[in-house]
This record gives C-alpha cells, sequence and structure tokens, in this order.
C-alpha cells in the first residue's frame, strides 16, 4: 500500500467561546486518519462537524490544539516561517466562494503571478508562460479566455479552476478542497468533480470536504464521516455507502434527495438511539466491523443495526 | 386554475443597456399545484419569482399579465400590490436568515406584523401556535430572538408567518439551499405540508436542485437565459426530458449510488449567453448538441402533449 502523504493522529480542536473566552467548544475530537498518494478521501459532515476546521488545521490555517499531523513524516503542527512557505509548495486549499478570494481590483491572473514572486523569482518569462499554460490546460481552460481578464468577467467554474491551477503551478502532493463546487451551477459543478478525479489520477492525495453525500460517493475512495467533531464513520467509500453502520450515517443517506426515489417511500429511520441519549458530546471508540470499515456505534456488539 | 402568467417581461436597467432577465414567460399553475422552478444561477428564476410579489426598484415590469384567482396583480405598481402582498401572495425568500429583524422578540414581530394589515394579534394567536406545532416548533420561539434560533428552525419560522393569512400563492426561493441535508428533509417535507393542509392554494417552489424539486413538486419548469425551457409533470421530465438543456442538466448530476470510476458523468460545455440584449433565436443554441438551421428563429412555448410544453424546435 501507498504510504500516506498526510497523516492525523488525535487531533483535536478547542476554540474558546463565550464571553472573554471562558467557555470550551471541543470543535474537533480525537480525530485520525491518512490521506495516501492518488487517493481522494471525502470528509463529510454537516455545519459544525468540524469538516472545514479539519482542513484548516491540516493546511495550519488553525493551529491544533492536541495531536499531531504528519506530513511526508514530519510533524507540521510546529512549522514556522520558512519551513511553513516550504510547506505551502507542497499543499494546498481551495476554498468554497471563488468570488471572495480574488480581489476585484486586480486582474484574476494575479493570483497566478504571486506564486511566482514568491516561490519562482528566479523563472524566466518564457518558461514561466509555459508553466502557466501547461496548469491551464490542466484544468481545461482556455489561456485567452482567463488570462488578463478581471473576477466580475470570469464564471465561478472558471474562477475555481483558476485556482486550482494556481496551486498546480506549485509541486503540489496534497490539495484540500473545502465545498469548492458547492456555489457552482449543476451543469459546470460535474467539470470540475471530474478535474480533482483527474488529479487524483497524477497521483494527488485530495481531501474533499463537502457537505453533499452524492458528491463526495461520485469521488472518493475513502469517506469519513463526521459528526461534532468526532467520526462516527470511515473506510472504504463502497463500504460506508453501500453498507451504511451508524445511525448518523443512515440517516444522512435517506435525506439526500435523488431523482427516481421519492422520501415518502423511504421513511427515516426511527431515533432516537442511545447514541444521541447517552453521549450528546463525543461516543464509543471506533472499531473495525469488516476490512477497511471503522463505526462508532454501541450497538455493534448487540447485533448489527440499530434504530 | 389559480395563477395564470401571460408573456410576462421584466428587465433589470443597468447603465449599459436593460438586461432582459424574464423575456415572454408564459405558463398557469393549477389549485393545489406545487410548481418547481430549476435553473441555473442567472437564468431569471429569482426573478420570477420576485415579479410575483414585489418588483426592486431596478426592475421595471415591460409587458405581460399576472391573473391569480381571476384579478390581474398590479405588479408594476408597488402601492396597489400592498393589497395583494402577504394576505394573497406571500413569499419566503432566500435568506430567511436574515428575514427576522434581529431587535425584536420573533412573538412581537409577528404582533407589528399583522398589525400592519389591521389584523389584531389575538386573532391569530391561536392559529400561530397550531402552525408552528405543525412544523415541529415550539411555542416557546415567540419568546425568543431570531438570533437564538438555528438556520432550519429559522427557515420554518418564516413559513409559518408567511404563511399565516392562508394566501393563495407562496413563493418559496431556495429555501433548503442554507440547510443541512437532514434539516433540508424537514423543511422540504414542511412547506409540502401547507399545501396538503389546504393552508396554501398553490405554491412556486425555486431551487437549483432538480433532485430536491423532484421530492416535493407536482410540475417542474426548467429555466435557461430569461425564458422557460420545458414545463411537465415532474416525473415526466425526469424520466422523459424532450429539451436538449434539461437532458443534460440531468445526466450532469451526481447521484448516490454513480462512482467516477463507473461512470464519468459530463458537464454542459460553455456558458449562459449574456441577456445584455440576449441573442437572436434560440438561446441555448450555443451550447445545444443538437442545434441545427433553424434554431437561428426562436422556438415558441409550445405544448407536445397534454401538460407538457418544449420549446425546443427538435421537440416538436
Amino acid at each position: 500500500m501507498t504510504p500516506a502523504v498526510v497523516r492525523l493522529d488525535r487531533v483535536s480542536k478547542r476554540f474558546r467561546v463565550g464571553a472573554f473566552g471562558r467557555q470550551e467548544l471541543l470543535a474537533v475530537r480525537d480525530v485520525s486518519f491518512e490521506l495516501r498518494a492518488g487517493e481522494v478521501v471525502s470528509l463529510i459532515g454537516e455545519s459544525g462537524s468540524g469538516k472545514s476546521t479539519i482542513g484548516r488545521m491540516i493546511l495550519r490555517l488553525t493551529a491544533a490544539s492536541s495531536g499531531t499531523i504528519t506530513f511526508d513524516g514530519t510533524d507540521v503542527t510546529g512549522l514556522r516561517r520558512g519551513a511553513l512557505k516550504e510547506y505551502y509548495r507542497r499543499a494546498q486549499g481551495v476554498f468554497q466562494d471563488p468570488f471572495s478570494t480574488y480581489n476585484p481590483v486586480f486582474k484574476a491572473d494575479r493570483v497566478l503571478a504571486m506564486i511566482r514572486w514568491s516561490y519562482f523569482p528566479d523563472v524566466g518569462e518564457q518558461a514561466w508562460r509555459q508553466r502557466v499554460e501547461d496548469a491551464l490546460a490542466a484544468v481545461n481552460l482556455n489561456p485567452e479566455l482567463v488570462l488578463d481578464k478581471y473576477p466580475h468577467q470570469l464564471s465561478g467554474g472558471q474562477l475555481q479552476r483558476l485556482l486550482i491551477a494556481r496551486a498546480l503551478l506549485l509541486d503540489i502532493k496534497l490539495l484540500v478542497a473545502d465545498e469548492v463546487i458547492s456555489m457552482l451551477d449543476a451543469s459546470t459543478r460535474i467539470d470540475v468533480l471530474n478535474l480533482l478525479a483527474d488529479l487524483k489520477e497524477r497521483g494527488l492525495a485530495v481531501l474533499f470536504i463537502t457537505h453533499d453525500l452524492s458528491l463526495g460517493n461520485y469521488l472518493a475512495d475513502q469517506t469519513v464521516i463526521l459528526r461534532r467533531g468526532s467520526i462516527v464513520e470511515r473506510g472504504a467509500t463502497t463500504a460506508v455507502f453501500g453498507d451504511p453502520l451508524h445511525p448518523y450515517t443512515r440517516t444522512l443517506l435517506a435525506s439526500v434527495p435523488r431523482l427516481g426515489s421519492k422520501w415518502t417511500d423511504e421513511p427515516l429511520d426511527p431515533g432516537p438511539c442511545r447514541y444521541h441519549e447517552v453521549h450528546p458530546e463525543g461516543g464509543p471508540p471506533l472499531a473495525e466491523v469488516a476490512e477497511d470499515h471503522f463505526v462508532a456505534c454501541f450497538r455493534l456488539h448487540e447485533g448489527r443495526k440499530c434504530g | 386554475m389559480s395563477l395564470a402568467v401571460e408573456d410576462l417581461r421584466v428587465y433589470y436597467r443597468t447603465l449599459r443597456g436593460d438586461v432582459r432577465a424574464l423575456d415572454g414567460v408564459t405558463f398557469s399553475l393549477a389549485d393545489h399545484e406545487i410548481m418547481g422552478l430549476v435553473g441555473e444561477s442567472g437564468c431569471g428564476k429569482t426573478t420570477l419569482g420576485k415579479s410575483l410579489v414585489r418588483l426592486d426598484g431596478r426592475m421595471r415590469h415591460v409587458g405581460g399579465t399576472v391573473t391569480l384567482d381571476g384579478r390581474e396583480l398590479p405588479i408594476g405598481e408597488d402601492a396597489r400590490m400592498n393589497e395583494f402582498r402577504f394576505a394573497e401572495v406571500s413569499v419566503v425568500p432566500q435568506y430567511a436568515m436574515s428575514a427576522m429583524n434581529p431587535t425584536r422578540r420573533i412573538g412581537r414581530m409577528v404582533r407589528e406584523l399583522v398589525g400592519s394589515r389591521g389584523i389584531p394579534f389575538a386573532s391569530v394567536r391561536s392559529e400561530l401556535d397550531r402552525r408552528l406545532a405543525l412544523v415541529g416548533l415550539d411555542a416557546e420561539v415567540l419568546e425568543r430572538y431570531p438570533i437564538e434560533l438555528s438556520g432550519g428552525m429559522k427557515q420554518r419560522m418564516v413559513m409559518v408567518i408567511s404563511t399565516l393569512l392562508n394566501p393563495s400563492l407562496l413563493v418559496a426561493d431556495e429555501v433548503t439551499s442554507a440547510l443541512d441535508v437532514s434539516t433540508q428533509r424537514a423543511v422540504a417535507t414542511a412547506l409540502a405540508g401547507f399545501r396538503d393542509r389546504d393552508l396554501v392554494r398553490s405554491m412556486i417552489v425555486i431551487s437549483h436542485d432538480l433532485s430536491l424539486v423532484y421530492q416535493i413538486a407536482d410540475t417542474v419548469t426548467v429555466m435557461y437565459a430569461g425564458r422557460l425551457a420545458e414545463k411537465g409533470p415532474t416525473e415526466v421530465i425526469v424520466e422523459r426530458p424532450r429539451h436538449p438543456y434539461t437532458q443534460l442538466l440531468i445526466s450532469a448530476l451526481p447521484e448516490v449510488g454513480v462512482r467516477y470510476g463507473g461512470k464519468r458523468l459530463a458537464g454542459i460545455p460553455g456558458s449562459p449567453p449574456s441577456l445584455r440584449p440576449p441573442p437572436p433565436g434560440c438561446r441555448f443554441r450555443a451550447r445545444c448538441p443538437l442545434a441545427y438551421g433553424k434554431c437561428a428563429e426562436q422556438p415558441p412555448f409550445a405544448e407536445i402533449e397534454p401538460g407538457h410544453a418544449v420549446a425546443c424546435w427538435r421537440a416538436s
């Protein structure tokens, strides 16, 4: 098996909330999983489940409160200045709102030029042009249509792909894609999804953060389901979607609107279950129920499914 | 027939000419019908919803009529529409999160709202409690400030307020887009419940998500670049769509169970045309794989079978 590019080991994040920060909110609780090269892991959860916080901690935009995040064997939680800049040469993120990522005063391709100023000041004009063209070709953008344009002249899908091209100018091994397509239209979002799949073929590790289960299912090799900061179920996508064992996963799946099957034909799992009652904050540890399929549920020992 | 829209045209005024956001839209809603309205951003679906309730300052009613229960709505005249708004036509706005007054307890806000229509709060109070129970909210929320409610609760609260006077037509604009999947199901089901209990006569549900609309709508209307592309019963639109745009839109939807490795889906190349002014002929022509010479002429929005209308030369 290919070695992990990123490994999270019991990572937690506490935020101080309330007046004067006297209360604590445990946004992420003891989360451990891995991302391997050439693999897409989708991190699925509802708002407030801590999925974006995990992405931000991997990118070092937020500091972890405890636990370690290792990238290629080195712990990134303590990186400073120069070492951090080198880390960003290999790990990049793309976020939800492409419109607010750009400075509307400047042309959109300035984000590409900024990479050159920071990381490749020695590369000549001709060689740089070539690199930009290669990166744009990789994200299926026509240079004539996107270069020398202002952000408002481009569509959301084009802006989002330009940001991915920006990441590709660096020699990245990891891309954190946080809700990258939730603001795009149905006719263009699938193109960005396919693009992420192509990046995976090139050997990148992609962390695909989403609240949309059908999108996560389309793309991912591994799926991690988060609830209130804890992993409730994770494993191979086919196992998690094909045989969901945690009641929360099943409720999520039953709630996804799909063409061809009506909600009325498919009643929701009856609740409440012990997981929700006994442990509103945090639950039992993850247990391996099958190869590459982990579930955190009390009922596992008492017969398979609860509810 | 509760609502009839005839050749409706609404343009946005800009410095560089009119944007023809709604350019000749004709459809009708039957009693008890929930119509889903889908399309890409910028296709005019929100403009259509807003035109039936309130035109904002930049919008101009250029032509066409809207008839609700046999009376023509004066949609171009803001003051005269007051008589209809809330009582006959009501809206659940796109951002219900910010639709409530943050400085008032919700109960007081509702009291002021119905008071402004000359209705004493006491006369609607028991009905209000009953409706809250219907969408799964405790009557105690009336004592709270909007900020104390979660997104799904706020959305349901706004739904209750919007339908309090049993409007004939309810326009629900992207009501579930900002919600999580499990909340989304509860809110969408509650919305359909209002129609099932006869609290609203008919409903337009605007969404970019065809699979959500499929869950609650009786008919689906697909819009493209300011015009209607196709309208028909939900099952027909999903199972045998006739407009190429509808077909491509449905084939671009990733479903639970479809995997990239097994079946690679494709998007629709290109992007919608500028509406300032729109190009002549069929507006989907530039992206359409079936386009041919005749498409230089604008296709009529014509019925090809009872209840199923399509604007495409290839379909007729």
